[in-house]
């Protein structure tokens, strides 16, 4: 940290080079990370006449939200939307819940098996079943095509649990006994004291999860049959991928040459509207996550 | 244990048992809270592991995983003697060994070249735009590089541009590992620089001070401090990619493959997915799988044996 600054180099030829280099290749790689983006926001917004003729490269054409109109037309888009939504809520919570609960004990030096229990669930990183015993389970259990079968097998991620364990670990062991002298339980000290000196772990894991539970599309995949339940990684992927329906869609109102929204445009415009939430929540993500990711791989 | 507990003195036993007993008691809360997690592990985890035996009987839903009748290791048999078992086994080294080539490096150097930059304003803000990919889903991804490599998406524009011919990308086995392993570094260099920017951070700047003293210029600094101080990192991330060389995440390969690039693109995971899943053929995909990852964890083992006998840093 701040290494650079303190080390006081003879400005070379040799260093300057490197410099510029350094400079052109960083900047080529956030080049190359933000142009296919950019490039998906712009043409969802230009004019399809355009599109067609790949006619766009830095900035929009024609600006026109025609293919955002269509898409909001589309009432399966807003069912999944709105699946998606459920799904992220529920499971978030439930990960919340469970992630917590079990950190808590593990967290505890003085709770009686901790070691055993501790390899129980840490073993479970390195070992699965496997995707068809799984869905056995889910199958026996009775939870295909309900969102217990999104929101469930997930419910702990160990590797955020441990992460939130350390983060436990971390807390005055004092206050928890000056509450147990003064008669609280173990449930009343998770509750008062520990949940409330957790609040920024526990928005980190809160984002974690959601953007998991957002981004997840196998799941939907593997157990969810009704059309009515799919969430929106599964709708993007049949219009954006299989392209399905996204013809259909958009040639309603074309005259002739004169394309207001082609395909292209309407499937872009899918993916800006599913990808949104992520990026109105990255700021936050960016500024927790590495330091919660750095918790869990030097002290996990 | 009754002779034992027998031949034990009477005041012995009745305190350690009421130690037992006292501890239960202490923690009775914990354990109450500890309950529903452990269910969770128990439903979610362990009882898939126990159906993996389904690998060794002819799995019946009907029947159910006990009363399933045993058949050994025929399904074994029947897929290590099946040549397109060996292509699939192929095709997942080959992703895997071409991506450790490619990938492994990336986020290494990108943690290298940022340690070096002057301006920490500058290094925030290309972090902070590098990790951003790691967040979008598997679909978007996807979804864009279908759409950016089509026969009139991006790419073949800027080829028709520069006088090439259309190529269809998504059609051709050749292009298949190469777009999933690019794609894959776009999607996970920022991420992979994290923990390494973690390990430069923690070396001692009192080396860089001293060497400065004695004349060593950046590069040989990096090569005789920084490096040297990140190499546990390195190889601890090297033993867990080697041990990750049998397996391969299935989602981007199942959105992105199709029936004229199974050649290349089919692996062992997409496979169990097919013939398990859309297929039906539980017993024989659990068997393949456990295959996979029974080798996956030989591999673990030996490279951490290695890595502890060339470098002394390893997993366990």
């Amino acid at each position: 940290m701040g290494m650079s600054k303190n080390r006081k180099i003879k400005v070379s030829t040799g260093y300057k080079i490197f410099n510029i280099l350094n400079y052109t290749l960083l900047l080529l790689l956030v080049f190359v990370t933000v142009y296919p983006m950019y490039y998906i926001f712009i043409v969802s917004i230009s004019n399809g006449t355009f599109v067609s003729r790949g006619d766009i490269n830095f900035l929009p054409r024609g600006i026109t939200f025609k293919a955002y109109e269509t898409v909001f037309k589309n009432s399966d888009i807003w069912r999944s939307y709105l699946n998606t939504i459920i799904y992220t809520t529920v499971g978030t919570a439930i990960n919340i819940v469970l992630s917590s609960l079990c950190a808590y004990p593990l967290s505890r030096k003085d709770f009686y098996g901790r070691s055993v229990f501790t390899f129980i669930v840490a073993f479970t990183m390195f070992m699965s079943g496997g995707m068809i015993p799984l869905y056995l389970v889910v199958l026996k259990l009775k939870l295909i095509d309900t969102i217990w079968a999104i929101v469930l097998p997930p419910a702990i991620n160990t590797y955020n649990m441990i992460i939130m364990r350390t983060f436990f670990q971390g807390i005055p062991v004092s206050l928890q006994e000056s509450a147990f002298l003064d008669g609280a339980n173990d449930l009343q000290i998770l509750w008062k004291i520990i949940l409330p000196l957790s609040k920024p772990i526990m928005a980190t894991m809160v984002l974690f999860y959601a953007v998991q539970h957002w981004n997840s599309f196998f799941s939907a995949l593997i157990y969810l049959n009704s059309k009515s339940k799919y969430p929106v990684q599964i709708l993007l992927r049949n219009i954006v991928i299989a392209g399905e329906f996204a013809d259909q869609q958009t040639s309603i109102g074309n005259i002739e040459t004169n394309f207001a929204v082609v395909a292209t445009n309407y499937k872009y415009a899918v993916i800006i509207i599913t990808v949104i939430p992520i990026l109105m929540v990255y700021p936050f993500l960016q500024k927790h996550f590495a330091k919660g990711v750095m918790i869990g791989a030097l002290k996990g | 244990m009754k002779i034992i507990q027998g031949s034990m003195p009477g005041k012995m036993r009745e305190k350690s048992s009421s130690h037992f007993v006292r501890q239960i008691k202490k923690s009775k809360y914990l354990y109450l809270i500890f309950f529903i997690p452990l269910c969770y592990y128990i439903i979610f985890h362990y009882w898939p592991m126990y159906g993996v035996i389904i690998a060794f009987k002819d799995y019946n839903i009907v029947k159910g995983i006990l009363g399933s009748p045993w058949v050994g290791f025929k399904h074994f048999e029947k897929f290590l003697a099946d040549p397109y078992f060996w292509k699939l086994v192929r095709n997942t080294l080959l992703i895997n060994i071409y991506g450790l080539f490619w990938s492994f490096p990336a986020p290494i150097v990108l943690a290298l070249l940022l340690n070096e930059l002057p301006d920490r304003g500058f290094k925030r803000f290309v972090q902070s735009v590098s990790y951003l990919p790691h967040f979008i889903s598997t679909v978007v991804v996807c979804g864009m590089i279908v759409n950016f490599l089509a026969s009139d998406g991006i790419v073949n524009q800027i080829l028709m541009a520069l006088g090439r011919e259309r190529i269809q990308f998504l059609m051709r086995p050749e292009w298949f590992r190469t777009i999933y392993i690019a794609s894959g570094i776009w999607q996970n260099v920022g991420w992979g620089s994290i923990v390494y920017l973690a390990a430069l951070s923690g070396i001692d700047e009192e080396l860089y001070e001293a060497a400065t003293i004695d004349g060593a210029n950046r590069w040989k600094q990096m090569i005789h401090i920084t490096l040297p101080g990140i190499k546990p990192t390195i190889s601890i991330m090297l033993i867990m990619n080697l041990g990750r060389l049998m397996n391969i995440g299935y989602e981007k390969i199942i959105l992105l493959y199709n029936g004229s690039t199974y050649e290349t693109a089919d692996v062992i995971s997409t496979y169990v997915y097919r013939r398990g899943l859309l297929g039906n053929d539980f017993s024989y995909a659990t068997a393949v799988s456990l295959f996979q990852s029974v080798v996956g964890l030989i591999l673990l083992y030996t490279s951490n044996k290695i890595s502890n006998k060339l470098s002394e840093t390893g997993l366990w």
